[in-house]
């Protein structure tokens, strides 16, 4: 099992016919993922590369029977795109656009109840060996039983590389997005992971800034006292009051530190990670004692 | 985009908050001729993003317009500098207020409460102070609302924040109305922060938003064209200006301590690859995150940028590419490299992910050995850095 993505996920990129959107709809398709068709408003009726395009989601929806999104469009854009999601329908959203206005993003997750957004500004979401919905590579996931939850796009892949070549492969590996305000949360992925059998363990990777971590941290000492999981916080060497890249890493006074994510974590029993190399290890000798 | 206290207390004026008389000059002339015309107490405040400026001495009082022109010229070029900001500020307008006199200074705020998703409501009757060294000696003393976006304000919320924060009876009456506006301009504007601090209550019972801080959402910006004109207006510090000379996102570069040049995609994993440095002995000059999917050129600039800091003795460029792909990346340092006057350091390279094969035919056509992983770059780059060996 996994959670929220599967074989049976049907899947329509909004934003088909841009570079990105084209590129990534090919690539997800070549990994095996089942994409039944785009939307790009005014070439319904077309196709591209073999994909079927629709004017919009409610058409597109209708003809194929999508039950995922992914959205490509460009920030100013992106909430309308969202919204006509969840207008048709669609269930699960995986929003790979960066730069969204913070209050775009505020209005579409507090008003969407019912669909499961991913992101924004994330690399979105893979069951590995059935279904790829986001711009991860997808050779480097490997089937298996650790589920893994990211803020980061590209310190996921780093730390999936190495569970894969230590032999750890993955369940379903969500990147959940680096901006102020998200659709879905450690903990929002940590309450789905809980109920999935298939997951043995978790990898919590986080990041200086914000608070999503210690919150993870408290959920995990008071409702996942049998699955192991390991953390990762990235950033650990930033300044105070440097910005770095993500709009929501920022350490503002004593706000965000990491001293304050490795104590919550500490508080839960959970180890931290000094590297991404480290964590096949400590996720091995967790499943160990978990035994 | 933070606002200046001059054009925050614009919008306030906007959505009606009731603010000082004032004037913005930029010149001592100016200032002479406003207090010659409007005889009084005035105050000058200089127009700056920096917090304590009147402890850096940027806040000044004239009654008549020969002080005005003196202490205007005193002020307006003057870099403001203090404890939290020793690199400081250079004054480059005077905000010319009327004088009030104070009863009482309260605080009040909105921003975004990133855990709840909702906008926060802050209020204090301790005002004209740092609302965190509040929080930090006696939190009771704030009051807190989380507004629900659909709901929006309502006076109530007013109302019940002001008796939870033992507000002065003298606001009650004029708080709905100022929160209220408020609340508009965060939403209206898509600001990350709204706040009046001190918010005053005056001895003939006013109540005026005495200052004005605004921080806008940059990402929100293309909807209000009639605010282009401010962009100009606040310091971008020189990280940013850098950042804007080299295509990159406002927050894609930040310059360090350390003298390893770091290039890598993605925010994660450029503060990843800064830890490792770290974890090798060594330490990262700078943050850079080429973003997604950037182009060979965007790449070559980056490169240019990070030896432009002659403190770089040696650079680690770390791509794991998922929407970035390995050929552009390469193709990027390749040209980098190829221009004769380019300041060249000892360079490692770790190229893997999306496109990976094409890129690493692109290096090893140039005779470049890419290593296999992060932890083996870090490495290898602190060696470098630390015994200028080349590769």
């Amino acid at each position: 099992m996994s959670i929220w993505v599967d074989k049976n996920s049907k899947v329509i990129v909004q934003g088909i016919t841009g570079r990105e959107g084209l590129f990534h709809a090919q690539r997800m398709h070549a990994y095996g993922t089942r994409i039944v068709g785009g939307v790009t408003p005014g070439k319904g009726g077309t196709t591209v590369e073999g994909f079927a395009v629709f004017n919009t989601v409610h058409d597109a929806v209708g003809a194929t029977g999508a039950t995922h999104t992914i959205i490509f469009v460009p920030p100013q854009f992106a909430a309308d795109a969202l919204y006509e999601a969840y207008d048709a329908g669609i269930g699960f959203a995986v929003c790979i656009t960066e730069g969204i206005p913070v209050h775009d993003i505020l209005k579409v997750v507090t008003t969407t109840s019912g669909m499961r957004i991913v992101g924004p500004n994330c690399p979105g979401v893979v069951s590995p060996g059935r279904s790829l919905i986001g711009i991860m590579p997808g050779h480097i996931f490997k089937e298996g039983r650790i589920g893994m939850i990211s803020r980061s796009g590209t310190l996921t892949y780093e730390i999936v590389d190495s569970l894969s070549k230590a032999g750890l492969g993955q369940s379903t590996c969500v990147g959940i997005g680096g901006d102020p305000i998200i659709g879905t949360t450690f903990v929002d992925c940590l309450r789905a992971f809980a109920n999935d059998p298939e997951t043995d363990a978790l990898v919590l990777c986080g990041e200086i800034g914000g608070s999503d971590e210690e919150d993870a941290a408290a959920f995990v000492r008071d409702h996942l006292p049998t699955k192991p999981v390991v953390a990762f916080i990235g950033g650990r060497s930033a300044p105070k009051g440097k910005r770095l890249g993500h709009a929501g890493a920022i350490i503002s006074g004593n706000f965000g530190t990491p001293e304050s994510k490795l104590a919550a974590f500490a508080a839960a029993g959970v180890p931290v990670a000094d590297r991404p190399s480290a964590i096949p290890g400590l996720v091995r000798d967790r499943l160990a004692t978990a035994r | 985009m933070k606002l200046m206290e001059w054009q925050g207390k614009e919008l306030f004026r906007r959505a009606g908050i009731p603010t000082p008389r004032g004037e913005v000059v930029r010149d001592p002339e100016d200032a002479a001729a406003f207090v010659a015309a409007n005889p009084g107490s005035w105050v000058l405040k200089s127009q700056v993003l920096m917090g304590g400026r009147g402890k850096a001495g940027g806040i000044k009082f004239a009654d008549d317009p020969n002080q005005a022109r003196a202490l205007a010229g005193e002020l307006i070029g003057k870099v403001l500098k203090n404890e939290q900001n020793p690199d400081g500020e250079r004054v480059g307008a005077l905000l010319i207020e009327e004088k009030v006199a104070i009863e009482s200074e309260a605080y009040v705020s909105i921003a975004i409460d990133r855990a709840a998703k909702k906008p926060i409501v802050m209020l204090t009757a301790q005002g004209g102070m740092d609302v965190e060294e509040v929080a930090a000696r006696d939190p009771g003393a704030i009051a807190k609302y989380w507004i629900d976006p659909a709901i929006g304000f309502s006076p109530f919320i007013a109302r019940r924040l002001a008796f939870a924060a033992n507000f002065p009876a003298g606001f009650h009456k004029a708080l709905p109305g100022v929160i209220g506006g408020l609340y508009r301009v965060f939403m209206d504007y898509g600001a990350n922060l709204v706040e009046i601090n001190p918010l005053v209550l005056t001895k003939d019972g006013a109540v005026i938003a005495s200052d004005a801080k605004v921080e806008l959402d940059d990402n929100g910006l293309f909807r209000h064209p009639e605010l282009q004109a401010w962009k100009t207006e606040g310091p971008v510090d020189d990280d940013q200006a850098a950042a804007i000379a080299t295509g990159l996102g406002l927050s894609n570069y930040a310059k360090l301590d350390g003298d390893i040049g770091v290039i890598a995609n993605g925010a994660g994993l450029g503060m990843g690859t800064m830890d490792a440095i770290r974890n090798a002995g060594g330490a990262a000059a700078n943050f850079l995150d080429i973003g997604g999917g950037a182009q060979a050129e965007l790449v070559k600039k980056s490169y240019n940028l990070v030896v432009s800091d002659p403190r770089v003795k040696a650079m680690f460029i770390n791509i794991f590419g998922g929407i970035t792909r390995g050929d552009q990346v390469a193709k990027g340092i390749v040209e980098a490299l190829a221009g004769d006057d380019v300041r060249k350091v000892p360079l490692v390279v770790r190229l893997t992910g999306t496109n990976e094969k094409e890129g690493r035919a692109i290096l090893a056509a140039a005779k470049m050995n890419p290593v296999e992983t992060m932890d083996e770059g870090a490495r290898r780059v602190v060696e470098m850095a630390r015994g200028g060996v080349f590769p």
